[in-house]
């Protein structure tokens, strides 16, 4: 494999005196799909919104497709029309229908023309399946359909690498599985992506590679048959226990530092 | 509790019903407010009113000048001066928003002084202070520029903080979505951010309007040719040639025939907004 995709060195975060990221090294292949799974408040979210640098890292490197995004003369404007960004609460553009959402950024950002953000529009709509709630507001879809627009309006600007952030942790569970599916094919085209998840059954059979950070840190990188299969890490094996069985879980005392950020 | 589990409780209260003491209650307010109309209707000298406010042929002597002219002048000062307002309120609800602390300081400072001015003054001094001050050099637009720019003075503190206070209703997200999509900040802003604003503060906005509306009258303290006369001032001289009032009572039903439609789009609006929350 040639120069990784996406590649963090040293990666510290910090909001005040709350050490979120405490130095993170990961690197991504081109094409490679990497779930980051991990407790509320280990930082896998804020790792995410750093590779393009929605959070400022206090400290250490972000590359994305050999680009430095750190750097701070570098037009990340111009370097964020590469990387799409799924959130999430979808965040489309009330005030714009489907095709709009995807039209007016290509627009706007990329000087595309209107006859061709349009067709571009429609290409995506149709990937996601959505082609015939083009003319609709997104007031009026499901959250399932409102996730799979906001796909398809990342995917419109040609991104190299597609960032997920829990994108389907606020929708009823029976509309999980057509989010799902999209990102399924994505990642079946050979789209890199980086999706922060508690989809086990997602991770298991899509991802290339899990990630499962606790505290701030990477406690175990590896298949999801070595992370999820089989854990070495005693937080793992925890934290899957859990994940997987929650009515099993016994009553535990918090600790303070798990309490708070659910970024 | 509701009247039915009320019922069902055995230490029930003698005397009233709750129903009842509503009833009772309501209907004493129907007669004071009744009986305070008669009193004022009684003791009010109907024929003198009558004759100073409501003369049918000085009425009619005011058309079509009245709508044609005044209301035209106070629509067209409304207007443009409204639209300074907006203008220069964008400007500075975006200054106080800036990360850059003297454009904030800048943009507070001049909320502060014209919100707590009386349009009033203000009038007065672009009418007066700025050609003193700056002699020589004339308004564009002459009176229509005066106006526009002291209505616009005084619209634009007030528009600032509504303008503000729609930017930053709009939820976070939408601005990290741009961002992740390339937009610049200054870009964000204006395709994604304040179109979202505008629906929000429509309703204020439109209040704002009918507030200014009113306010066009201190036009007459720039003093103005008889070309230039809006409603109030329209009115009032005529009501002195005519030695009658009704032109002042004319000028007013002018002034409403703007501002109830006016006020009945805005709570349109508010109920639309409303509903869209749900």
């Amino acid at each position: 494999m040639s120069r990784p995709e996406i590649e963090v060195r040293g990666l510290h975060k910090s909001f005040g005196d709350n050490e979120v990221l405490r130095g993170i090294d990961l690197e991504i292949g081109q094409g490679e799909v990497v779930c980051v799974i991990g407790p509320s408040g280990s930082g896998k979210s804020t790792l995410l919104r750093c590779v393009n640098l929605l959070e400022e890292p206090t400290r250490g490197q972000v590359f994305v497709g050999g680009v430095e995004l750190t750097d701070p003369d570098v037009d990340i404007d111009a370097a964020r029309r590469r990387i799409g960004m799924v959130f999430q609460q979808f965040n489309l553009f009330p005030h714009l229908t489907v095709t709009e959402n995807l039209a007016l950024p290509q627009r706007r950002v990329l000087g595309r023309g209107k006859a061709e953000a349009a067709r571009v529009a429609a290409e995506n709509l149709e990937r996601v399946g959505l082609s015939e709630k083009a003319t609709a507001y997104p007031s009026s879809l499901s959250g399932g359909q409102q996730q799979r627009v906001a796909i398809a309006r990342a995917l419109a600007m040609g991104p190299r690498a597609m960032l997920f952030d829990e994108p389907t942790s606020a929708l009823d569970p029976e509309l999980v599985g057509d989010v799902l599916a999209v990102m399924r094919m994505l990642a079946n085209e050979g789209m890199t992506m980086m999706v922060v998840t508690h989809e086990m059954t997602f991770a298991r059979e899509v991802a290339d590679r899990v990630v499962f950070m606790d505290g701030g840190l990477i406690v175990e990188d590896g298949t999801p048959a070595q992370v999820i299969g089989a854990p070495r890490h005693e937080r793992t094996r925890h934290f899957l226990s859990r994940l997987l069985d929650p009515a099993m879980a016994e009553v535990e005392e918090e600790t303070s530092d798990q309490v708070g950020g659910g970024t | 509790m509701s009247d039915a589990t009320k019922q069902d409780v055995p230490l029930r209260r003698k005397g009233l019903s709750r129903t009842q003491k509503r009833r009772l209650s309501r209907g004493i307010q129907y007669a004071v407010f009744v009986a305070a109309l008669i009193v004022f209707a009684a003791s009010a000298d109907w024929d003198r009113l009558q004759n100073q406010f409501a003369q049918a042929d000085i009425a009619e002597q005011m058309f079509p000048d009245v709508i044609t002219l005044a209301l035209k002048n106070t629509v067209l000062y409304t207007v443009s001066g409204f639209a300074v307002g907006l203008a220069l309120g964008m400007v500075i609800a975006l200054m106080r928003l800036s990360s850059v602390g003297p454009y904030r300081w800048l943009a507070g400072i001049y909320i502060e002084i014209f919100r707590g001015l009386p349009a009033l003054l203000i009038f007065i001094f672009i009418g007066v202070a700025v050609p003193l001050a700056f002699p020589g050099t004339e308004i564009i637009g002459g009176t229509y520029g005066k106006v526009a720019l002291a209505l616009g003075l005084v619209a634009a503190a007030y528009m600032a903080e509504t303008i503000r206070a729609g930017i930053q209703a709009v939820p976070k997200g939408q601005l990290e979505a741009a961002r992740s999509l390339g937009f610049s900040p200054a870009r964000a802003m204006i395709s994604i951010i304040i179109p979202q604003a505008f629906r929000i503060i429509l309703p204020p906005l439109t209040n704002e309007l009918v507030l200014l509306f009113k306010d066009s009258s201190l036009v007459l303290f720039l003093g103005v040719t008889l070309e230039e006369r809006e409603l109030s001032k329209y009115g009032r001289d005529l009501a002195s040639t005519t030695a009658n009032s009704t032109p002042i009572l004319v000028a007013g039903l002018c002034y409403l025939l703007v501002t109830i439609p006016l006020g009945f789009v805005v709570r349109r609006m508010e109920a639309k907004a409303q509903e869209a929350v749900k």
